[in-house]
């Protein structure tokens, strides 16, 4: 269990803290074997983490940089970074290219190395260059500018830029977790919306810890807005929380109870519950108009609404038909069919970023799962098993997803999961807390990275 | 009963308990028969002599809502996956329909629970339906829709800590609170 023990240093050392992490990796291809192009493959019978070299970038921050990058692919299950202890080349700058032999002699099916220069304005450019050793190429180089302050969060992107191109798939690492952070016992808990980096970093409180937060949600077209609920002794409100501005509005008093906000992806529209004499439904909010419309009416349970990411239809469980299942209906609540076939009851729906997939929590022989299936209810695969666990959550890739487990008679913790189910790790945040919601990434990647332009540049 | 009052009640017994311990205790006649004993003063008077009588340590005061708490119940449990009233639950409900309707200007609020098996939104779901379980008994008993409100807290305010079954029985429950119109 290589990678078991590569993610768990990998916490260790980003964290200063415990972490444990868990996978069901095949053993590993040994270095220097692979001679094609560089590939990680995913969904398939095995998972090779990618040797890569992460060379501590020059200039001001830049070793932490290096070691926050380091940390984001470890992290991914596709990257197993080398430890730079064992770097025969130093002195490796921007206007070099490295000394090839130098790191195929140990392994290094990649190397990345940049650093930081000051600009005339004030601000800084970290430039980067990540080479494949064995074909002797340039796999790609750019360079982030902002204000010095934000190293972590180009450090996020150029980890972004990385896993983009090693895997052909988007990145997600200048992303931000929305959740609720909990402390106390048991019986006398407090729960505290908290948003933190996606690594774990910068965690902040958004409320005081004087009311119970449930279910809070980014909206999917600007990720400083967020829904949450408030359970307090003799109410429930909805609010809308815009993080930049520090703006909270209650979406409204409703005649019942209310629960489950979802945004739609476009953020114009607020799918929830309201619980009357005892029977929940699910109704949508123009967020505009502030216009309600009831979508679900009969005397089942119908909750936790999440709407495709093209906004026409809404996933929602609902135990009308004895048991909980997993339901969707187009987004007037015409069309209801159960989608969910397996037996056991699936709750906690979330529809993925990409539109193709659904994760759900599923309880079934004493256990909890996360798992996912087409939008049809075809093609279920579970990718999570414990004790307790819940509520799914998708990274801005649909690549991944965050959930809660909680141990038996312990506490409650994030958690992550890639879609493959092969790396299921402790989330970048390792305090107590529950209800993950993945943000958007924080702004656009880079619109071209120029690959394949260079003179030395690898085929593209 | 509400955990401040079984820890008024637990800390009276103690006290009780404590005192008993200081009390000397009479000497343990010897097993083996003896030369029957001169008849002696009491080692230990006992006057002034009289009736004890006895009563509640504290007693509610009839229409509190300790008196709802202590005398009546002010909690019923559920089955697992469950919402209906077990018939065992019922008399308590009976209590509490005649406690209110003794007491007309109270309003309570039924809220509802569950236990950490489940997902977090589903539960709130479920608590509620126990909660308006109760809320239509006490309707049916005669006690006005308008005195009772309810709201689900779902598994977020256990009142057992423990992740076992016994622990569970207790967490699935709904606890009538009284809002206003009774003393504490």
């Amino acid at each position: 269990m290589r990678l078991h023990l590569l993610l768990a240093s990998a916490a260790v050392v980003l964290m200063a803290g415990p972490a444990s992490a868990q996978t069901q990796t095949q053993p590993q291809a040994g270095p220097g074997q692979q001679t094609g192009p560089v590939e990680v493959e995913i969904d398939q019978g095995v998972l090779r983490p990618l040797q890569i070299a992460v060379v501590p970038f020059t200039g001001q921050n830049g070793p932490q940089i290096s070691n926050v990058i380091s940390g984001n692919l470890k992290r991914s299950g596709f990257f197993d970074p080398l430890n730079p202890a064992s770097f025969i080349e130093t002195g490796l700058t921007l206007a070099n290219a490295p000394n090839f032999p130098q790191w195929t002699s140990i392994g290094a099916q990649a190397v990345l190395y940049g650093g930081v220069t000051p600009r005339a304005d004030g601000r800084v450019d970290v430039g980067f260059r990540l080479y494949d050793p064995y074909r002797q190429c340039q796999l790609v180089s750019y360079q982030f500018t902002a204000t010095s302050e934000q190293w972590r969060r180009i450090a996020h992107k150029i980890s972004d830029v990385i896993y983009q191109r090693m895997t052909g798939e988007a990145g997600f690492f200048d992303s931000r977790v929305l959740f609720v952070s909990e402390s106390g016992t048991q019986l006398n808990k407090l729960s505290r919306l908290t948003i933190v980096d996606q690594d774990g970093y910068n965690p902040v409180f958004l409320t005081q810890g004087d009311e119970i937060i449930m279910s809070p949600r980014f909206s999917a077209s600007n990720p400083d807005e967020v829904t949450y609920v408030a359970l307090g002794k003799d109410y429930s409100r909805i609010y809308l929380y815009n993080l930049s501005t520090g703006r909270r509005e209650s979406l409204g008093e409703f005649d019942g109870q209310v629960l489950a906000p979802r945004f739609s992806n476009d953020g114009t529209k607020i799918a929830f519950s309201i619980i009357r004499g005892g029977n929940t439904d699910v109704y949508v909010m123009n967020l505009r108009t502030r216009q309600l419309s009831r979508l679900t009416s009969d005397p089942g349970i119908d909750t936790s609404p999440s709407f495709s990411p093209d906004g026409n239809q809404i996933v929602f469980t609902s135990d009308r038909s004895g048991s909980a299942k997993l339901y969707t209906m187009r987004a007037d609540g015409s069309g209801q069919r159960a989608i969910s076939r397996g037996g056991g009851s699936y709750t906690a729906p979330a529809w993925s970023p990409r539109g193709d997939m659904i994760a759900f929590t599923k309880q079934s022989g004493g256990r909890f799962h996360i798992g996912v299936m087409k939008s049809d209810g075809t093609g279920e695969r579970i990718l999570s098993s414990s004790y307790f666990e819940e509520g799914p959550s998708w990274a801005p890739n649909g690549r991944y997803i965050a959930f809660a487990r909680q141990s038996l008679g312990g506490d409650t913790r994030l958690w992550t999961v890639d879609l493959s189910g092969r790396v299921v790790a402790q989330a970048g945040y390792d305090g107590r807390g529950s209800d993950p919601a993945w943000s958007g990434l924080l702004d656009a990647p880079p619109a071209s990275l120029g690959i394949g332009q260079g003179a030395d540049s690898c085929p593209a | 009963m509400n955990t401040s009052t079984l820890i008024k009640l637990a800390t009276v017994s103690a006290a009780v308990a404590a005192l008993a311990a200081c009390a000397p205790k009479p000497k343990v006649e010897p097993a083996v028969p003896m030369e029957p004993s001169q008849p002696t003063a009491p080692q230990y008077p006992t006057a002034p002599t009289g009736p004890v009588t006895g009563g509640n340590v504290g007693a509610a005061m009839p229409g509190s809502e300790q008196d709802f708490v202590v005398n009546v119940g002010d909690r019923i449990y559920f089955d697992l996956d469950s919402y209906s009233v077990r018939p065992e639950a019922q008399p308590r409900l009976d209590v509490q329909a005649a406690w209110l309707a003794r007491y007309p200007q109270v309003t309570v609020r039924i809220e509802g629970n569950a236990d950490e098996r489940g997902t977090r939104e589903y539960n709130l779901a479920l608590g509620a339906r126990r909660a308006e379980a109760v809320r239509t008994y006490l309707i049916q008993r005669g006690v006005p829709a308008g005195r009772i409100d309810t709201i689900s807290f779902g598994k977020e305010r256990p009142i057992v800590e423990g992740s076992n079954e016994a622990a569970w029985a207790q967490n699935r429950n709904a606890h009538t609170a009284i809002v206003s119109g009774a003393p504490r």
